[in-house]
């Protein structure tokens, strides 16, 4: 039943978004096909934290396995589209199963560090094997709009179709196994693996699967970055990049496929949007700065009116009080203290224990 | 009536004048009088607007930041005196914070949103590197890069692309050329950046200098996590190798941490550094920042290190220091005069001229072939090499030496090419002085 709706939903989000690419002019079609590819990774990293309740500072590290393997493979063997993004997922879900292993002996701070530490380490590899992986400057390759859609097809437009779908498809996939056997039993771990444990799962197997599909996710999005922007650096996945994806997921909504969709959203838009508001109220020389401001300023506003994410707010907008966000973040908060503070207000005034909201937020995500 | 309306009714009227006046005018393009026309992307009659990417904050920044600032004073100069046959320029340079990946995103912005008529003096290497291939692809002139890299100059793969400053290979043969004669036998070492930038430098060096002089290679990677403790690193490595001459081909922040690391190291080897990362201003300013000192410690660290110029000098009473200074003054007075802030003017002068040459009605077109038809010399100590096959800039330079806080220039403007066996030969003509009325 639920497939069924949510394969209804991808069909008309897949013609949607076609639609609208074909409505937009080129720039806002490449910065559609970045939306879409930063949605990906925004919701592989919902799932990892939100739902399995690990977490992860270094998402940025399989995003550049996921880019790095798009160019070489694009550069040198000249695979088809679809199978080199297959491959980028492939190659970064190894990457995430071996960080997986490690990741589920650690716990809070300790897998935060270590995660940290990929993304600090990772890129570091491109500087490593220069003649491989052109270093600084990266590998620059090109991707051609195929043939068949006439000689005046705009590549901007081929991109932001290519990225759309993939975002549909990986959200359709998510969703699908967020409702199965799988993503009941990562909620149950998440909010406490003690009982998960006593309940007879396997806590390290599912660990590690969440991490599988995680970084998977990101592969993917590295690879439609890479074919967006038409070449992979260093630059393009530093430890900010990283960070940046852990505050879409939060300002989104903790754990909700759709407010991945608003982290991407913000990730991609607000700071040219910034950089333009400030640039046409004549702060032409703090323009710099004023990006950096205008975003933690949204981050502070949304943790402060919207604890639970935008998606949370809009949930709340829409419907009755809904308990099953707030617990989640609750849950959340009991593991990671760094996330305790805005998330205090909603866990203490809707009083759901954590474990009804295994049964509670079954079918929201 | 209601606005969609009305504004479907303002555009029908827009469109139709448009038509007229292209109908009007479609005659005379290219001559020397007759009605200003939007005559390209980026060109109304009123204004040509030009786009480019720089590091306004980042690790590239200190210094560089003023770059951009610099040559839009000097456009507001040229539009406060009449502007380009008319137009006013406008120019609208994004930060890139020196990470391809941005830049990648605001050069489109650029040229797909904005629709600027030319990308003008995107700044550096690596981040230039990652959009020159779209530029071209967009057919867009990519004019006068901030990088002395001689991949600019690759007419088949980039026409639409050109240097303006010396190239590095050019710079490294006139610095390996000094070095050669005046430390002959002396143990060197070369301290470079990891990409195009110091590569390139090297190879220049590597023409001129014997290889048995040479007894160390330290890149460093200029996205280090850590750029003290990495130049601190490299800087140990130098000193373990005994070298009396350092060679430096980096930009100005990790050029004031490498004279940090001698300092505490206590090692004092000649320092012979590209024009890159020696402008005593913001290499003494530098030096302080990171030291958390102030007064002349910066100054007196930089003393005496040698280096190269293509511009004139600033401590001089050249007619160009003088013109630059007093639209320092007008426009930009709460910046430094440094050689930040002369290099950009200096290329904004530069692109003045070429879109002068473009005539009345610039193209895209009639822009390239302006600067394929050749730039006079001008701001620069030594010619332009502008041609249809050759997209490089300045072709030389001269040496010097800091002293107090200004370049003293050593020895005459030397010439050369980028080959392993061009001579570096002096240039003894008299660089022209700048225009009374201060416009090309």
């Amino acid at each position: 039943m639920t497939q069924a709706r949510n394969i209804g939903i991808a069909v008309v989000a897949a013609v949607l978004l076609l639609v609208l690419s074909s409505k937009l002019d080129s720039y806002r079609q490449y910065q559609l096909a970045q939306v879409a590819a930063m949605v990906i990774a925004v919701a592989g990293l919902t799932v990892l934290i939100g739902v399995s309740g690990q977490i992860s500072i270094g998402h940025g590290a399989f995003m550049f396995v996921g880019g790095y393997t798009t160019a070489m493979l694009l550069m040198h063997l000249n695979w088809n589209l679809a199978l080199v993004i297959v491959a980028s997922a492939v190659v970064a879900g190894v990457a995430g199963a071996i960080m997986g292993i490690a990741a589920a002996r650690l716990r809070g701070p300790y897998l935060a560090g270590a995660t940290l530490m990929l993304a600090v380490a990772l890129p570091a590899v491109a500087y490593q094997w220069q003649s491989v992986f052109g270093g600084d400057q990266g590998l620059n390759f090109v991707v051609n709009a195929p043939g068949f859609l006439g000689q005046n097809f705009q590549l901007t437009e081929w991109q932001a179709w290519v990225c759309c779908i993939c975002a549909v498809i990986v959200m359709l996939l998510l969703a699908n196994v967020l409702h199965s056997r799988v993503g009941r039993n990562w909620r149950a771990l998440r909010d406490n693996d003690t009982a998960a444990s006593l309940a007879g799962l396997n806590v390290g197997v599912l660990r590690v699967r969440a991490f599988i599909v995680s970084a998977a996710c990101a592969g993917v999005a590295g690879a439609l970055l890479g074919m967006t922007m038409l070449n992979v650096t260093p630059g393009a996945f530093t430890l900010a990049l990283s960070i940046q994806l852990l505050t879409a997921v939060v300002l989104g909504g903790l754990g909700s496929l759709a407010g991945a969709v608003w982290g991407g959203i913000i990730l991609v838009l607000v700071p040219p949007f910034l950089t333009d508001f400030a640039a046409s109220h004549g702060l032409s020389s703090a323009s710099a700065s004023v990006p950096v401001v205008g975003y933690g300023l949204v981050l502070i506003v949304v943790m402060l009116a919207f604890p639970t994410g935008i998606q949370g707010a809009i949930r709340r907008l829409l419907g009755p009080v809904e308990p099953a966000a707030a617990a989640q973040v609750s849950a959340m908060a009991r593991r990671w203290p760094l996330l305790r503070k805005p998330a205090a207000k909603p866990a203490t005034t809707d009083g759901t224990d954590d474990i009804s909201s295994i049964g509670v937020d079954e079918g929201r995500n | 009536m209601n606005r969609s309306h009305r504004l479907g009714v303002v555009l029908t009227g827009a469109a139709a004048a448009m038509s007229l006046v292209v109908a009007a005018c479609g005659g005379n393009s290219g001559s020397s009088s007759g009605a200003l026309q939007a005559s390209a992307p980026g060109v109304t009659t009123k204004t040509i607007t030009i786009g480019s990417h720089q590091p306004l904050t980042g690790i590239a920044a200190p210094g560089y930041d003023e770059i951009a600032p610099a040559s839009n004073a000097y456009f507001q100069y040229v539009n406060a005196h009449g502007g380009v046959f008319g137009r006013k320029i406008v120019y609208k340079y994004l930060n890139d914070q020196y990470n391809s990946s941005i830049t990648t995103t605001v050069v489109r912005q650029l040229i797909l949103q904005d629709h600027v008529f030319a990308i003008f003096n995107g700044l550096g290497t690596p981040t230039h590197l990652a959009v020159a291939g779209f530029i071209n692809s967009e057919k867009v002139p990519d004019l006068f890069v901030a990088s002395g890299c001689a991949c600019w100059n690759n007419v088949s793969t980039y026409p639409e692309t050109s240097g303006w400053q010396i190239n590095y290979i050019r710079e490294g043969k006139i610095l390996g050329t000094y070095i050669a004669s005046h430390f002959k036998g002396k143990k060197v070492a070369f301290f470079y950046q990891d990409d195009e930038f110091g590569l390139d430098g090297v190879k220049g060096l590597d023409y001129e200098i014997p290889a048995s002089q040479i007894v160390a290679r330290e890149p460093y990677n200029v996205a280090a996590a850590n750029p003290a403790a990495e130049v601190g690193t490299l800087t140990a490595a130098l000193k373990a190798s005994k070298a009396q001459v350092v060679v430096a081909f980096a930009v100005p922040a990790f050029m004031a941490l490498l004279r940090l690391s001698e300092l505490s190291l206590s090692y004092s080897p000649t320092l012979v550094s590209s024009d890159v990362g020696s402008d005593p201003i913001t290499l003494s300013g530098l030096l302080n920042s990171f030291a958390k000192k102030t007064g002349n410690f910066g100054a007196q660290l930089i003393q005496g290190i040698i280096t190269d110029s293509y511009l004139p000098s600033l401590g001089s009473n050249d007619s160009w220091i003088q013109l630059f200074t007093k639209i320092h003054n007008t426009y930009i007075p709460k910046l430094p005069m440094d050689g930040n802030v002369l290099y950009g003017m200096s290329v904004a002068y530069t692109f003045v001229q070429a879109l002068l040459k473009a005539g009345r009605n610039p193209t895209r077109q009639s822009l390239l072939a302006a600067v394929n038809a050749g730039l006079p010399q001008g701001v620069s100590v030594a010619p332009y090499a502008y041609s249809s096959t050759d997209h490089d800039g300045i072709t030389g330079a001269y040496m010097a030496e800091v002293e107090n806080g200004v370049l003293v220039p050593l020895g005459p403007v030397q010439v050369t090419d980028n080959t392993a066996t061009g001579a570096v030969t002096t240039y003894s003509t008299t660089q022209p002085p700048a225009p009374t009325s201060g416009i090309p």
